[in-house]
């Protein structure tokens, strides 16, 4: 029977092992589960960009599609919520990028206006197949199609999760749309004070 | 057509830990039933059919696409799992794998290595450990809060889907070893039967708990998002179903077998 408490053990210091952290979230602390903050899709201008455009910046990450009926826009909404209880210089440290996983339906364009009207902190972005599947692997998600209606109007299936990364890139946080505005607007000063 | 079996076939993540270990396992019945045919003692061409197409299976559901979509599904987690703990180790264990395998060493003899895993193996192999670990180990990666950490965490995820196989085949090896239990000092028929109830009903009723919960105990593939758009409910119903009636029909399979060994004795004895 010694096999087994050793088992747990294993596990235990497996799963607290992941990393210090010095802050606590409200969001689950995701430090060293997944890679850092990297990407090659398209921006709202149709440039092709990488990370280095929020460099020195945190950034929340989110994925989603411009027709989406109820989740991405609660989501940034929320999040624009937060940003403005804010100051703000702690806002100008603070990038919140959209990346849609629509790319057939979502064109720069549209998405320059649709990310616009959730503040000038959130960036749009999309991207190839290749691209999009390459960041959604990075992070853990994974999107769908569902089939054609008589409009040609289709459902989306994507992750529900905001991503938190500290100014060096490094992933810090796992946030998800049912906290509370005041939550998610720590968490994000949190994000920007480490 | 070509390429849609490359697509396929491709590993969603690549792990060169599991393609070595199944090459490792591949490789070593290879080896090891060539000496053994040099001996006139090979192993029937069943065995070997049972061994790697347990293999495989196993295989397929970790190293091909179809690991894309027990990530992101719940129901095809467990459909995963199935094969890893259940029908995969299961085919493994029934090929009786471990004089094929003990044969590659050929005449030499490692003592200190015999010696340092012989307690490992008297505990694993113990019937209470091995019944313990192997319904153990389905409650502890199916706790909602584990479960969400190993779907996030590439390390973990990779150390959840090992440690369900080779639990699954320790399990099945204790089950369904052929030898004479009188003889080779192994646990009694008996004895296996009484394993194979106690690991049944926890698993009926994990299976029907799952099927009859709210929809969003396992969250995290809302989170991360599903392959393709099915509804959470479904998703979970799909998924507390397959851990609940293929595992019982397997612990039946298993029964017929160790009655089957049973049977063979008793007329041998008499």
């Amino acid at each position: 029977m010694r096999i087994p408490g050793l088992l747990i053990a294993l596990f235990a210091v497996l799963l607290a092992g992941c990393g210090e952290s010095p802050v606590a979230f409200h969001g689950k602390d995701i430090t060293g589960v997944m890679d850092d903050l990297s990407f090659t899709l398209t921006d709202e201008n149709g440039d092709t960009v990488t990370e280095s455009i929020v460099d020195g910046k945190a950034v929340v990450l989110f994925f989603g599609y411009t027709h989406c009926p109820d989740y991405c826009p609660m989501t940034l909404t929320l999040l624009a919520q937060a940003m403005n209880t804010l100051s703000e210089q702690e806002r100008e440290q603070l990038r919140v990028l959209f990346i849609s996983v629509d790319p057939e339906r979502d064109t720069p364009a549209l998405l320059k206006e649709y990310t616009d009207y959730f503040g000038p902190e959130v960036i749009g972005l999309t991207g190839s197949k290749d691209q999009l599947d390459d960041v959604t692997k990075r992070y853990r998600t994974a999107y769908g199609y569902g089939d054609k209606d008589e409009e040609g109007n289709y459902e989306v299936s994507h992750g529900l999760a905001m991503y938190g990364f500290d100014k060096s890139g490094r992933v810090r946080l796992l946030m998800r749309n049912d906290q509370p505005v005041e939550q998610v607007a720590d968490d994000l000063k949190a994000l920007t004070d480490l | 057509m070509w390429q849609t079996l490359q697509t396929a076939l491709t590993p969603y993540i690549l792990s060169p830990l599991t393609v070595l270990l199944c090459l490792s396992a591949a490789g070593g019945w290879v080896l090891g039933a060539r000496r053994l045919a040099r001996q006139g003692r090979a192993p029937s061409v069943w065995r070997a059919l049972s061994f790697f197409t347990g293999l495989l299976l196993c295989y397929a559901v970790i190293h091909t696409q179809f690991d894309y979509y027990a990530r992101y599904m719940f129901f095809m987690h467990r459909i995963q799992h199935l094969v890893l703990h259940h029908l995969g180790a299961f085919l493994i264990a029934l090929a009786n794998p471990l004089p094929v395998l003990a044969a590659v060493a050929g005449g030499r003899r490692f003592p200190l290595l015999a010696r340092a895993f012989a307690p490992l193996r008297r505990v694993l192999f113990d019937p209470v450990v091995a019944t313990l670990l192997f319904v153990g180990l389905i409650f502890f990666w199916l706790w909602p809060s584990v479960h969400f950490d190993a779907m996030l965490s590439l390390r973990l995820y990779e150390l959840m889907n090992w440690s369900m196989l080779i639990d699954g085949v320790i399990f099945w090896l204790v089950i369904l070893d052929p030898r004479d239990p009188r003889q080779a000092r192994t646990s009694g028929f008996g004895v296996r039967f009484l394993m194979l109830v106690a690991a049944l009903f926890p698993q009926i009723l994990l299976g029907a708990y799952i099927t009859f919960s709210e929809p969003g105990l396992y969250d995290v593939y809302a989170i991360c998002g599903r392959a393709w758009p099915l509804s959470p409910a479904t998703d979970q119903v799909l998924g507390g179903v397959l851990t609940w009636i293929p595992p019982a029909m397997m612990t039946i399979l298993g029964a017929l077998v160790v009655l089957r060994y049973y049977l063979n004795y008793e007329q041998r004895g008499d």
